[in-house]
């Protein structure tokens, strides 16, 4: 890193979080709490799971990716779905078996899950 | 209900009532950013930081920012970070130190953690900040290796700051070189203290040593060091790219900025929370973490670990900050915050934390190594129902002799947990003594079990008893043994009647 131009230059690219796909269009991001707390409440399979469901439903329009603790150790594991233009949805309590459901409403048809949201909690 | 802003139901956590009275400094990017993508981190305005540092400031410019800002050290003790990098930078010596202590090691606290596995390049970059206002070309992490997946993304933080030139030499074109290694600690408590980590991470036993010196002036290989905690690293990017003036505006008059808390035991939301300093106990136990669940009463919340103290519900509404806390007895420690309810013994949680510091006093001086040891087996006679009257003055004596003759600050704070219940929780003490009773019902030995006339004689208490304490035929009251019974309580966790009585 020679200048702050080189840097700016960086962060310009990475629009504050946004993920791009080979095509240029911005993807649906899908980020599991994966720190200490989630990996101990089951958030490991719960990614793997993900990742092999995007494959299976033929997804390419959205992408996996990790993140540190959000700080809510009893919602754990927790998976946010961050659609471009759309509020956060926040999935609680995931496990792999909702997985599927969850891709195939939420993902391909934009219909968030409710019963499995932080809406259902509290 | 959570609302988002437009009235409908929000299906964002961060719309819910847990982050409305926080404010995220320390944890920004925490849940935000993929932590082993340093691209992701500079997306968010990462490095900037050093970058300003690096080309528009000089090395005194950085350390007045950090003067004005206000910001005192997070590990719990409250130093200005500003003055200490200032001694470090006026100190004579070739060869000077940045140190990160990341040995979080009080029960329940998991702050430091949090941050290195959810944001490790923040810390890098302000260290990387630090060498260059004390002029420093060499760091240490020193984090415990009990902390695998924290030690593996920092690997990878650093490796990839080091790739990009942000770790390394000529950082920035500005000509100043910065390397950073990371040293495993093997967990012991006494390594959280500055000069027995210095110790340490110089291969030696880890065991501290007397201030003055302090690490400033005589440190790490006894040359200037700068040793901060990881959360202190954590505020110090914001506080350079936002200026003094915005940090200094939160928080309370001696404290400034924001705390972060690990926010445990009998709350309803048990997690992670950084507020303003000057947040009242009550905004974080109840309207943060939802309050003590079960509809059970608060009774008291311990901060500052094994050298902090128990807050009674009376100090509920004290605005937190480091001098509030110690006015009443306790202390900010580094951020753990222990809920009780009113089913926890007073007296017992004193003889936990004392039997933490006597595991893990290295044992150089004798009032931490044999005080508190005869501390804790003074509480162990109390909770037994052997406590004598004298017993009260004895434990202050003998609280008085370890502060004031430890070496290090273990030792100095190790007698806090018994003091504060001894000031707000006195009558536990003597119910313990003179009555041999334990009021919350937690000394197993000041316990009876007996059984009340609610009994219909279901036999599921003597079926259970794994003592075959319990006798009474079919549908006529039971009667327990005193002289088998164990005081196991599965009796009053199966009886369906409330026929138990324990006390």
């Amino acid at each position: 890193m020679k200048s702050l131009a080189e840097l700016a230059a960086i962060r310009d690219k990475m629009k504050q979080g946004a993920a791009i796909g080979e095509d240029g269009n911005e993807k649906i991001r899908i980020v599991v709490g994966l720190a200490t707390c989630g990996v101990a409440a089951g958030a490991r399979p719960v990614f793997d799971a993900i990742a092999e469901e995007l494959k299976n439903q033929n997804v390419t329009n959205a992408a996996v990716s990790q993140t540190g603790c959000i700080g809510r150790c009893t919602l754990e594991p927790i998976v946010d779905v961050i659609a471009p233009g759309k509020d956060i949805v926040t999935y609680v309590h995931v496990t792999a078996d909702k997985i599927p459901q969850i891709i195939s409403s939420h993902i391909k048809e934009g219909v968030p899950v409710m019963e499995y949201t932080i809406c259902a909690y509290e | 209900m959570i609302e988002s802003q437009s009235g409908s139901k929000s299906t964002n956590l961060s719309d819910t009532r847990f982050y409305k009275k926080q404010r995220r400094i320390a944890l920004r990017l925490c849940g935000i950013i993929d932590p082993e993508q340093i691209d992701e981190y500079i997306g968010y305005d990462g490095y900037e930081a050093l970058g300003r540092a690096l080309t528009e400031m000089k090395p005194c410019d950085v350390i007045d920012i950090l003067k004005k800002s206000g910001l005192r050290g997070r590990g719990g003790a409250g130093f200005p970070t500003g003055l200490k990098w200032e001694f470090a930078a006026k100190a004579a010596g070739e060869q000077k130190y940045v140190c990160c202590n990341a040995d979080e090691g009080d029960p329940g606290a998991f702050m430091d953690r949090s941050i290195l596995e959810g944001d490790p390049h923040s810390v890098i970059e302000a260290m990387t900040i630090a060498a260059y206002a004390i002029g420093a070309d060499q760091g240490y992490i020193y984090v415990r290796a009990e902390y695998p997946l924290a030690v593996k993304r920092l690997e990878i933080a650093i490796g990839k700051a080091k790739e990009y030139g942000l770790l390394g030499e000529n950082i920035f074109d500005s000509g100043f070189n910065f390397n950073l290694e990371i040293r495993l600690g093997a967990g012991a408590f006494v390594c959280g203290e500055e000069t027995a980590l210095m110790t340490s991470i110089e291969g030696n036993r880890g065991e501290p040593r007397p201030r003055p010196p302090f690490p400033a002036v005589k440190g790490l290989f006894k040359s200037p060091t700068v040793l901060n905690n990881v959360e202190t690293y954590a505020n110090i990017p914001q506080i350079i790219k936002n200026g003094p003036e915005w940090f200094a505006s939160m928080g309370t008059e001696t404290s400034k900025g924001t705390k972060v808390f690990a926010l445990g035991g009998n709350v309803t939301n048990v997690g992670l929370v950084e507020v303003p300093m000057g947040t009242t106990l009550r905004e974080i136990v109840d309207e943060i973490g939802g309050g003590v669940p079960g509809g059970k009463k608060f009774k008291a919340a311990q901060t500052g670990g094994p050298s902090g103290g128990c807050i009674p519900s009376k100090h509920f509404d004290v605005p937190i900050d480091y001098e509030q806390l110690a006015a009443i007895g306790s202390m900010m420690g580094s951020g753990g915050l222990i809920v009780m309810d009113e089913d926890s013994c007073m007296v017992d949680i004193a003889k936990y934390f004392l039997g933490f510091t006597v595991e893990e006093s290295c044992g150089k001086c004798n009032p931490c190594r044999i005080g508190t040891k005869r501390l804790c087996e003074m509480l162990e006679k109390i909770t037994s129902g052997k406590g004598e009257d004298d017993d009260i003055e004895k434990l202050e004596s003998l609280c008085r002799h370890i502060m004031s003759s430890s070496l290090c600050a273990l030792g100095q704070t190790a007698p806090n947990p018994v003091i504060s219940t001894l000031t707000f929780f006195k009558d536990e003490y003597i119910a313990h003594i003179k009555d041999k009773k334990c009021p919350a019902g937690v000394c197993k030995d000041l316990l009876s079990y007996t059984i009340n006339e609610k009994c219909i004689g279901c036999t599921i208490c003597a079926k259970n008893c794994p003592a075959d304490a319990i006798t009474g035929a079919v549908k006529t009251m039971h009667k327990i043994d005193q002289s088998k019974c164990i005081k196991c309580n599965v009796c009053f966790e199966k009886c369906k009647f409330g026929a138990i009585d324990k006390g």
